[in-house]
């Protein structure tokens, strides 16, 4: 990888080293308050909603009082909510225990959300098949939004680039549920070319849910690299490396685009954590086995602690990888220092 | 000796320009310049078009709908598309979805405007003393908005639905309560770099109060990216009702909106795929329309920024 005119990135000389190991520990100590206040806000209103997991039984029937009482003494939700919240805390921090689910009996919420067994079978867990549906979401993204970009910043208000930012702006607008049923309506149902849902029978099955869910970061990341780009083209240091006549390629890959990456990066994190973390409405349409169904589902449900598990599974995620995103800056813009 | 810069002469002498030309243009207001050039964009025209028809329809909906959004006719239910009577079919219960979809424009677009007025006043307020302030407060308030961005946005919006149930009223201060940090930050980068200014200082130099320099210097001069944030959030509002009432929790039926009538067509996509189309067309439609109207504002009030995004 050619650095960026004989700089080198911070990370690479030893004061670099000790600047970036600081910066991660300080923006991981970081992360513990706002996961707290995550959990506390999301118990918080936990408590706010009316109606509890043991008020209406299978099929909405009332459950009689003494067995709801006999239930909520079982699980400790007769304790004062400050207490509960923190015996749930005490579980999850020492034991890495996200407690029972309320409303599935004998199922822990480690196992919905990880699988029975997660280091035998990881690929089968929910939390990684919605990973897997991200992953995919987010290569077509980079793969195609990145070069859509480019191509349209450089051929600017051709019709190349105006049918570019057409369509980009259609992907921005469309919401995920509508594309996602365009499309088992087109490619599935008229077309009959991909299956229309489920998951882990064929590779084929990932194909419609990575796209209806990566559309509009497809089309984001188009929109967003081609204004980096337009921006980025008119610095005096293009015409620089115009003016010492270096190739109109090297010029574009080498100067254009590698600058014009900076913003696209910033958005990456969150969008990934968004997509890795799975987004419900896809799981649902195309029924895959993922985590983000419990979005909704565990809150309808009030399985508290499944919303607890979700909300903190999703936090993590979004601080992971906005870090992630801060330490890559450094590969493409070494003039930026960690403080 | 000129030099060529994609096609276009810079350098060289510059054009004489005699003095009667250089008066020949009247002096138009930055409000009025911003107009003429948003007219001229063609997307945004289109755009603005659009959602001036959908609200006519969705203001005058007892007059121009041809049938009530309630209207059932079970001898005629889920048909296709068919001129003159139904152009968009019938759902499973016999009610027009043409009419549906004019009725259900106003739940969305009165959540894509109200939700802007409502992220405008908390986000703008919150801003502005975060950004005036500075200091310690303005540390703390934006590290509540960093741990407030820690949350699933939509996630946040669903649980408080729950806590708050069903309803039109209840989808506002749901989204209200997650979208105005958006605004908020960018209302306080707008001040901070503004409070630098020269002017703003001799505004404080002549003995300007604070609340006078904030209406009279500040916020005049943080309009302009405001106003396109709140014309580009609006399609993010209009989806987040879309996806609340595709769920269940929006708007209660007979009520139409757009995204539970997808939700209602969604089961029969094989049989009859309009009931899904249709509103699934209008939402995106919609939603486009904002985002070329937010597009061109923006160009039209920055030039400088044209063409970003």
């Amino acid at each position: 990888m050619a650095w960026h005119h004989g700089y080198y990135p911070s990370f690479l000389v030893w004061s670099g080293v000790r600047e970036m190991l600081k910066f991660i520990v300080n923006r991981g100590l970081w992360a513990i308050p706002v996961l707290l206040m995550v959990s506390i806000v999301t118990f918080t209103a936990m408590q706010l909603v009316p109606g509890g997991p043991f008020t209406a039984g299978a099929g909405g029937r009332p459950i009689p009082s003494e067995i709801r009482a006999n239930m909520e003494a079982k699980y400790g939700l007769d304790q004062p909510a400050w207490k509960q919240y923190i015996n749930y805390m005490r579980r999850l921090i020492f034991h890495f225990d996200f407690g029972p689910s309320y409303r599935r009996q004998g199922r822990t919420i480690n196992q919905i959300m990880f699988g029975n067994d997660f280091w035998s079978d990881p690929l089968h867990a929910p939390v990684l098949v919605s990973a897997q549906v991200g992953l995919v979401s987010l290569f077509i993204a980079v793969a195609i939004g990145i070069p859509l970009g480019i191509i349209s910043a450089l051929k600017q208000n051709t019709a190349i680039d105006y049918i570019a930012m057409f369509f980009s702006m259609l992907g921005v607008s469309v919401p995920n549920f509508v594309l996602g049923l365009i499309l088992i309506l087109t490619f599935g149902l008229a077309l009959g070319l991909l299956p229309l849902y489920g998951w882990g029978e064929t590779p084929l099955q990932v194909i419609m849910p990575a796209i209806t869910l990566g559309t509009s970061g497809t089309a984001f990341i188009a929109r967003l690299t081609r204004a980096s780009m337009l921006e980025t083209i008119r610095q005096d240091y293009i015409r620089t490396a115009r003016a010492k006549g270096l190739r109109e390629r090297a010029v574009v890959v080498g100067h254009a685009v590698k600058n014009s990456l900076i913003p696209v990066t910033t958005i990456l994190g969150p969008l990934t954590a968004a997509w890795l973390t799975g987004s419900f409405l896809v799981e649902w349409v195309f029924s895959i086995p993922g985590i983000g169904k419990h979005f909704v589902l565990s809150i309808s449900d009030r399985d508290y602690l499944l919303i607890m598990g979700v909300i903190l599974v999703y936090a993590v995620a979004l601080i992971f990888f906005n870090l992630v995103v801060d330490i890559s800056y450094a590969f493409i813009d070494p003039r930026i220092r960690y403080e | 000796m000129t030099v060529r810069e994609r096609g276009r002469e810079v350098g060289g002498p510059p054009p004489v320009i005699p003095v009667e030309m250089e008066l020949a243009r009247p002096s138009v207001s930055l409000w009025r310049d911003a107009w003429n050039r948003l007219l001229r964009n063609r997307m945004a025209v289109a755009g603005g078009l659009f959602i001036l028809l959908v609200a006519f329809g969705a203001l005058f909906a007892p007059w121009v709908a041809p049938y009530s959004y309630k209207e059932t006719d079970y001898a005629n239910n889920r048909i296709g598309p068919k001129w003159p009577e139904h152009i968009m079919g019938t759902d499973k219960l016999g009610r027009d979805v043409f009419s549906r979809v004019i009725w259900g424009g106003r739940v969305s677009l009165t959540v894509g405007v109200v939700g802007a007025l409502t992220q405008f006043v908390i986000g703008l307020t919150y801003g502005s003393i975060s950004g005036y302030l500075g200091g310690r407060l303005d540390n703390y308030m934006m590290r509540f908005v960093d741990v407030m961005y820690a949350f699933p946005t939509l996630l946040f919006v669903i649980l408080i639905m729950v806590v708050l149930g069903p309803g039109l009223v209840n989808i506002f201060i749901g989204i209200g309560a997650v979208a105005w940090m958006g605004m908020a930050r960018l209302v306080r980068g707008q001040f901070l770099s503004l409070k630098q200014k020269d002017f703003v200082e001799a505004a404080r130099m002549i003995g300007a109060q604070p609340l006078g320099i904030i209406s009279r210097h500040l916020l005049p001069n943080s309009l302009g990216p405001v106003i396109v944030a709140l014309t580009l959030g609006i399609p993010g509002l209009i989806l987040t009702e879309a996806v609340l009432s595709f769920i269940g929790l929006g708007v209660p039926p007979p009520f139409p909106s757009w995204g539970q009538m997808v939700n209602e067509g969604w089961r029969g996509l094989r049989a009859v795929p309009h009931l899904t189309v249709f509103p699934g067309l209008a939402i995106t439609l919609t939603m486009l329309a904002f985002n070329f109207v937010g597009d061109g504002l923006r160009d039209a009030l920055d030039p400088m920024m044209r063409g970003t995004m």
